[in-house]
């Protein structure tokens, strides 16, 4: 069976997992280690009046008790910031390591006792006495403006105020419209939920005066950056930066927490190793949130049911720091994306961002685009109720045809190619969407509504172009880096910047290779989450890994081919013009003269017969790829639904997902990944919610009370495919790991919508839990009675 | 303090603890086992799940002392990487792992769900599975493993 591009291979990396041997951050354990527990705020908005440790530092184990007074260090910074519409910065207060003066959000660290077991540092952080004095929380989205200051100076809390897009013109459409549809719709807060809580081990080398750093990264590079560029101010090269096996991140695992800053910092001063693990709790307190929007939608049309024009103004919940991308999620990863793959000519959107007393918000598996999708998605669906057209006929008629690629935005971005009927077309064949109403019928007499939902979704992945994001305020490049080294037998290292926490890179890269230099899979090893052993790199998130990564891969390899070409040219006597590579084997054209991938690789490194005045010994070639666009991976959902009025439980039946991801490299692992984005959008439309009450207390900060999707909550999915390949990439690739989470909460909150709609149901909130369909079905029956 | 001596996987394991050690961290720090894994702090997620005569049990919930005189198995004692049980196997085959960090719980939860069942439906196996989150895969593929870990077993 063939290991190379397109063939399902079995992952390389499942073995040591199943067998219990994976090496996670919390599995590695330092000779001397000393065990890091924070004190926490548990009051979300105070000043502090005073901290007294005393008689923590003086209890039984404890090694050392620090306070922000005694850190003389930076905390975590900003990573990318937008304009305000007055031509002002984004306002970027500091966010130290441990609170300073002011706690912010209920979780917010205050200090940190360090001691021999991780029980004694338990124990003594309860005799931290902190004197609080308390200020009102602000926790409401839409009254932050009018709260109570959270960041000296920051004018009603708000960090930033942003638009894009064309205003006159949207305005003009809306009001030249045959009809505006308008709609307001809330996008639940979500807490990301890694099953692996974030940890580190932090341990300071005398000799070298250099710390190495053990932590649960996405992005072990940028943690390297962050902490010595930004906060310690030393050499990076004092830094090394490994994020062995990590277990989840879906954004929450990008940035640096304070934690594994703090643990670094400490590591120095007691000259021992630091560890700490979060547990669940810390987890749901301090993980960075996802999501949290309100979006006010208008979109217009005209008197064919073309859409002319679309308004959404957008208030995003940023929470009581301003973590590393939140800025750039509800503006560049959002706003950007409003045209969906439909083409509307005007577009206007207007972002602000608030503090409020909760914890930090920043990317979540698709970070913005779901956003963004679910409420075009939502508002196109009450569109088509108000036109009276069915729901994915609305949509075809105002996809981007496909001969209009590229398709210049109104929102800035400029779609490479695409085609969107197709991918509609089969997911409703999936579904066998043109019998829905027989079955509709059918369920209606054993006494269940049933519903189907549409959900028509594209996303920009691929992040970013470094000369766009630089453009547009991100302050880090969007390139990826790769090394592939052949060994003299023959085999290959493959080192990347990208980092898997679940993805399965070791198995997917190996294949570019395998395709492209015909050396078996398991001759190729992959090293990566290591910032000693591969060359600066971006790091895992925005479906990023392949289309950059892994294009990168593919670059490096082209100049390992040439370089090959050159040598074989040598040892079979010809010029390099003539040689070819096929299936791993050199030929010369129009002889039978070939030598293989291995002898050339020999010859590289033991060069008796080698072209030394021309060419370098050995073989090993890096790239750095920055791509020249985003990627565009788009596609359509449908959900299948039946509600029990009884209940108001909502029952899955059926579920069709066709993508187009482009070329893809291993179709089981791209499987998985849709399974697994669904599965978290049928969270978030469904189960989850981070509930706050209005004094700043998260509520659901465990399993008990914050709802994850389990086996049984969730069916079996229809998966399909379309395929335009990149334009713009050499392996024709888009990335699939966020598709999922985008399309599927609209299209469940569609089909919920659509299944009770011959009530005269036209709105659902997420999450659509069993009482508020109850209540939504009971609503309408008393409006009916009236 | 006091002396603990359990039977880990064939093995005797005697180690000095306090009397509050949890059986998952007397697994984990002092038997070195580090494949149980410890996801939450409310006994929901299954990622701490090990045999004890041949029963799945949340290592989280019990304490070490509390498993004394008991044989437990944890992932590291069904298979090695060179013969992987059976549901190893299946969940390779059938890509039922991401991250894998609730593999471990999951497969032992697995094991005993079928051979508590060998004929287990899709049904059956999500409603068996309901204690063990996994974030990464939507429970699809580790349906699928589960199933065909159950006929593998011999079901
Ligand atoms: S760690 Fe035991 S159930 Fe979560
Ligand atoms: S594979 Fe990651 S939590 Fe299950």
């Amino acid at each position: 069976m063939s290991e190379g591009i397109g063939a399902s291979v079995q992952r390389k990396e499942d073995k040591k997992f199943l067998t219990g041997k994976g090496r996670y951050t919390d599995d590695i354990n330092r000779a001397g280690q000393v065990y890091a527990h924070f004190v926490r705020s548990d009051i979300a908005h105070a000043n502090i009046k005073s901290i007294n440790t005393k008689v923590a530092a003086e209890a039984s184990g404890v090694v050392a008790v620090y306070t922000g007074e005694d850190i003389d260090v930076g905390g975590p910074i900003c990573g990318w910031v937008v304009p305000n519409r007055d031509g002002s910065a984004t306002h970027e207060p500091p966010h130290p390591l441990l609170a300073k003066g002011k706690v912010r959000f209920v979780g917010d660290a205050v200090a940190v006792v360090i001691a021999e077991s991780l029980q004694e540092a338990k124990s003594a952080s309860e005799l931290v006495e902190v004197d609080y004095d308390e200020l009102p929380a602000v926790v409401n989205l839409e009254t932050a403006s009018s709260g109570a200051e959270i960041h000296e100076g920051m004018a009603e809390n708000r960090y930033f105020d942003w638009e894009l897009g064309d205003e006159e013109a949207t305005d003009n459409a809306l009001n030249s419209a045959s009809r505006v549809v308008k709609l307001t719709v809330r996008n639940n807060r979500l807490v990301p939920n890694p099953m692996e809580p974030r940890s580190a081990l932090a341990e300071y080398d005398e000799l070298n005066d250099s710390y190495t750093l053990y932590t649960t990264s996405q992005s072990p590079h940028l943690t390297r950056l962050v902490l010595a560029a930004f906060m310690f101010q030393i050499p990076e090269s004092k830094i090394r930066v490994v994020a062995p096996d990590v277990g989840g991140g879906f954004g929450a695992k990008i940035y640096v927490y304070v934690e594994e800053a703090v643990c670094t910092w400490a590591s120095k001063k007691i000259k021992r190793p630091i560890k700490w693990t979060a547990d669940r709790t810390q987890a749901f307190l301090t993980d960075a949130h996802g999501r949290d929007h309100i979006n006010n939608i208008q979109l217009a049309l005209d008197s064919n049911n073309k859409i002319t024009g679309l308004r959404v103004d957008t208030l995003a919940n940023l929470g009581g720091y301003l973590s590393a991308f939140a800025v750039a999620v509800p503006t560049y990863l959002h706003g950007t994306l409003l045209s969906g793959l439909y083409d509307i000519p005007a577009i206007y959107t207007n972002v602000k961002g608030y503090a409020t007393t909760t914890t930090p918000v920043d990317a979540y598996r698709g970070a913005g685009r779901p956003e963004a999708t679910y409420l075009l998605e939502r508002v196109m669906d009450q569109a088509a109720r108000e036109v009276g057209m069915d729901q994915a006929e609305f949509r075809r008629l105002n996809f981007i045809p496909k001969d209009a690629f590229p398709y210049q935005t109104a929102v800035a971005l400029q779609y490479d190619i695409g085609d969107y009927e197709p991918a509609l077309d089969k997911a409703m064949e999936m579904i066998d969407y043109k019998n829905f109403e027989n079955r509709r019928s059918e369920a209606s007499k054993r006494g269940k509504y049933r519903g189907i939902g549409v959900s028509s979704y594209i996303e920009a992945c691929g992040i970013a172009p470094s000369a766009v994001a630089g453009a547009l305020g991100g302050r880090v490049g969007g390139w990826e880096s790769a090394s592939v080294r052949v060994d003299p037998t023959g085999t290959i290292t493959v080192t990347t910047g990208a980092h898997s926490h679940g993805q399965g890179h070791a198995t997917t890269f190996a294949q570019i290779v395998t395709e492209r230099l015909g050396v078996p899979n398991s001759s190729v090893e992959l090293v990566h989450g290591d910032s000693d052993r591969s060359p600066f790199g971006m790091g895992t998130y925005g479906s990023r890994s392949l289309a950059v990564g892994g294009v990168a891969i593919s670059k490096a390899i082209d100049k390992i081919v040439e370089k090959s070409k050159k040598i074989a040219a040598h040892l079979m006597e010809a010029s390099a013009d003539d040689v070819e590579f096929k299936d791993g084997k050199f030929t010369v054209a129009g002889t039978d003269k070939e030598t293989a991938f291995g002898d050339v690789a020999l010859a590289a490194y033991v060069p008796h017969n080698y072209p030394l005045e021309t060419l370098e010994p050995g073989l090993e070639e890096t790239a750095f790829y920055d791509p020249m666009n985003f990627t565009y991976p788009a596609g359509t959902h449908i959900a299948e639904v039946e509600v029990d009025p009884a209940t108001g439980v909502v029952e899955i039946v059926d579920w069709a997902a066709c993508d187009d991801f482009g070329n893809l490299i291993n179709p089981m692992i791209v499987e998985g990944q849709v399974h697994g984005g669904i599965a978290q959008g049928i969270g978030q439309a469904l189960l989850e919610n981070a509930h706050y009450d209005e004094n700043g207390q998260l509520l659901t900060a465990s399993y008990m009370d914050y709802c994850m999707p389990r086996a049984d909550d969730l069916p079996s999915f229809k998966v399909g495919y379309t395929n335009t390949p990149c334009t713009h990439n050499d392996l024709g690739v888009k990335g699939c790991g966020e598709a999922g989470a985008i399309a599927s909460p609209p299209a469940l909150i569609n089909a919920i919508i659509n299944a009770l709609s011959p009530l005269g149901v036209t709105d659902m909130s997420m999450p659509a839990t069993p009482q508020k369909v109850w209540k939504a079905i009971q609503d309408s029956q008393s409006v009916a009675a009236e | 303090m006091g002396e603990i001596s359990l039977n880990i996987n064939g093995k005797v394991e005697k180690h000095d603890v306090g009397d509050n050690t949890l059986l998952v961290d007397f697994i984990r720090e002092n038997a070195g086992l580090t494949g149980t894994h410890v996801g939450c702090d409310t006994s929901q997620c299954g990622a701490c799940v090990v045999h004890i005569d041949g029963v799945s049990v949340k290592a989280c919930t019990m304490l070490a002392a509390q498993a004394q005189g008991s044989e437990i198995t944890t992932i590291e004692g069904i298979g090695t990487s060179d013969a992987l049980h059976p549901m190893q196997e299946a969940f390779k085959e059938n890509h039922g792992l991401q991250c894998g960090f609730c593999t471990p719980g999951m497969v032992m939860s697995a094991i005993e769900l079928v051979s508590k069942n060998k004929n287990a439906s899709e049904k059956d196996i999500r409603d068996g599975l309901e204690g063990n989150i996994c974030r990464c895969t939507g429970y699809h593929n580790i349906v699928k493993s589960v199933k065909a870990g159950a006929e593998k077993m011999g079901g």
